[in-house]
C-alpha cells in the first residue's frame, strides 16, 4: 500500500514537471547557422568593408554552416551572388543566386528577374 | 483499488497545476489574427525602414538586423541588400518614397507574399547630465502583397537604461551582454540594441506577436501550446 502511493506520487512528480519544464520553454534550435552575416549586410549598408573582404568573410559563414550541419539563412547565397557580380565574376553571381532560389524557392520570380537583367547588360558591353 | 493521498499532496498537485495554467498566461487583449490566418504568408519583403531619429544610421542598422527573427520564425525574408538596390536602381532612395510604391508593383517585381513596413521612432543616444541611454523603439506592420490588407502591426523598445532600476535580473543581463558586444565587436551601442529590438518586434511567439510562417516546425499550431 504504501509502496503503491510512493510510486503514484513519484509518477505525478515526474509528469508535472515534465509540463512545467515544457510550458514555458518555447526557447527552439534555431533553423539556420548565422555567424555574423547580419553584421556583414550592415557593413555592406555602411560600405565599410571591401568586396573581397565581405566575400571571404560569408565564404568562411557558410563552411561554418556546413561543419554545424545547419542551412544557411534566406539571403545569404544571394548577398554572397551579389558580391561577387561586383567583382566582375558574373559566373559565380549567377551561380549563387541559382543556389538561393534552390534553397528558397519563394524568391525565384525576383532572382530570375535579376538574372535577366544581368544577361541584358552582358549582351550589351 | 482506491488510494487516498494524503491532504498535502493533492493541495500540492493542485498549486502545481495552477501554476502551470497561470504561469505562461499573461493579461492583455488579444491580437486579432483573423487576416493574418486567412493570408497565411510564406515570405515576407523588407522595405528600408522610415527613419524618424536624428541619426543617420537608422534605417540600415534596423534593415540589417530584421532578416534573423523573420527567418527564424519561418519565413522566407528577401535579400535585404539587393532589395535596396534593386530600389536605388529604379531611382526609389527614399525609404518614404518606398513605403508609398503601391503593392501591386511591389508584387510584381518582388514576388513576395507580404512587405514589412517598419517606422524607426527613437535611435541612438541620449545624454542626460551624468548617464546616457541609447534607445531604439521602432512600429512595425505586414501588409499582404496581394490584397493590400494589413495582417499584423506592433511596436517594441530596447534601452541600454533597462537594468537600472530593476536591479539586476533579466534585464540586467541583457545591458552587460550589450557592452561586452560592443566592446568586443566595436559595433555601435545603437546598433545592438537595434538587434534586441527587432527580436522582440519580430520574433513569433512573443505575446501579440507576429505567427509562425511556414518554415517553422510551430507553423499552424498556435492555440494548440496555449491550451
Amino acid at each position: 500500500m504504501t509502496y503503491k502511493y510512493y510510486k503514484h506520487a513519484r509518477l505525478l512528480t515526474a509528469g508535472l514537471t515534465v509540463l512545467l519544464l515544457s510550458s514555458c520553454a518555447t526557447k527552439q534550435q534555431s533553423l539556420y547557422y548565422w555567424g555574423d552575416f547580419q553584421t556583414q549586410q550592415y557593413a555592406y549598408f555602411k560600405n565599410e568593408k571591401g568586396t573581397e573582404d565581405s566575400i571571404q568573410r560569408l565564404e568562411k559563414i557558410r563552411e561554418d554552416a556546413k561543419a554545424n550541419g545547419k542551412p544557411v539563412p534566406p539571403g545569404l547565397q544571394a548577398h554572397l551572388g551579389m558580391l561577387y557580380g561586383q567583382a566582375g565574376q558574373t559566373d559565380k553571381f549567377e551561380r549563387h543566386l541559382e543556389a538561393e532560389k534552390q534553397q528558397f524557392p519563394e524568391c525565384t520570380s525576383y532572382l530570375d528577374f535579376l538574372l535577366k537583367k544581368n544577361q541584358k547588360s552582358k549582351a550589351t558591353p | 483499488m482506491k488510494i487516498n493521498y494524503p491532504v498535502t499532496l493533492r493541495l500540492a498537485a493542485l498549486a502545481a497545476a495552477t501554476t502551470i495554467i497561470g504561469g505562461c498566461a499573461t493579461t492583455r487583449q488579444q491580437y486579432d489574427y483573423t487576416a493574418f490566418k486567412e493570408a497565411r504568408p510564406a515570405s515576407i519583403l523588407v522595405l528600408p525602414p522610415i527613419n524618424n531619429s536624428p541619426d543617420v544610421n537608422g534605417t540600415y542598422s534596423m534593415m540589417s538586423q530584421v532578416t534573423q527573427p523573420l527567418a527564424e520564425s519561418g519565413y522566407y525574408v528577401f535579400p535585404v541588400t539587393l532589395v535596396d538596390e534593386t530600389f536605388k536602381q529604379n531611382g526609389l532612395t527614399s525609404p518614404n518614397d518606398i513605403h508609398d510604391v503601391p503593392v501591386k508593383k511591389l508584387r510584381e517585381i518582388f514576388g513576395a507574399d507580404a512587405a514589412l513596413y517598419i517606422n524607426i521612432k527613437d535611435y541612438g543616444t541620449k545624454y542626460i547630465v551624468i548617464s546616457s541611454e541609447t534607445r531604439v523603439t521602432a512600429a512595425a506592420k505586414i501588409v499582404d502583397l496581394r490584397t493590400g490588407k494589413t495582417l499584423w502591426s506592433g511596436a517594441a523598445t530596447a534601452s541600454s537604461a533597462e537594468g537600472d532600476s530593476g536591479g539586476g535580473g533579466l534585464a540586467g543581463v541583457l545591458i552587460k551582454a550589450v557592452v561586452k558586444q560592443v566592446l568586443e565587436t566595436s559595433l555601435e551601442q545603437g546598433h545592438v540594441i537595434a538587434g534586441h529590438t527587432s527580436n522582440r518586434l519580430l520574433s513569433a511567439a512573443r505575446p501579440n506577436g507576429i505567427l509562425y510562417g511556414p518554415r517553422s516546425s510551430q507553423h499552424q499550431k498556435e492555440g494548440v501550446q496555449t491550451k
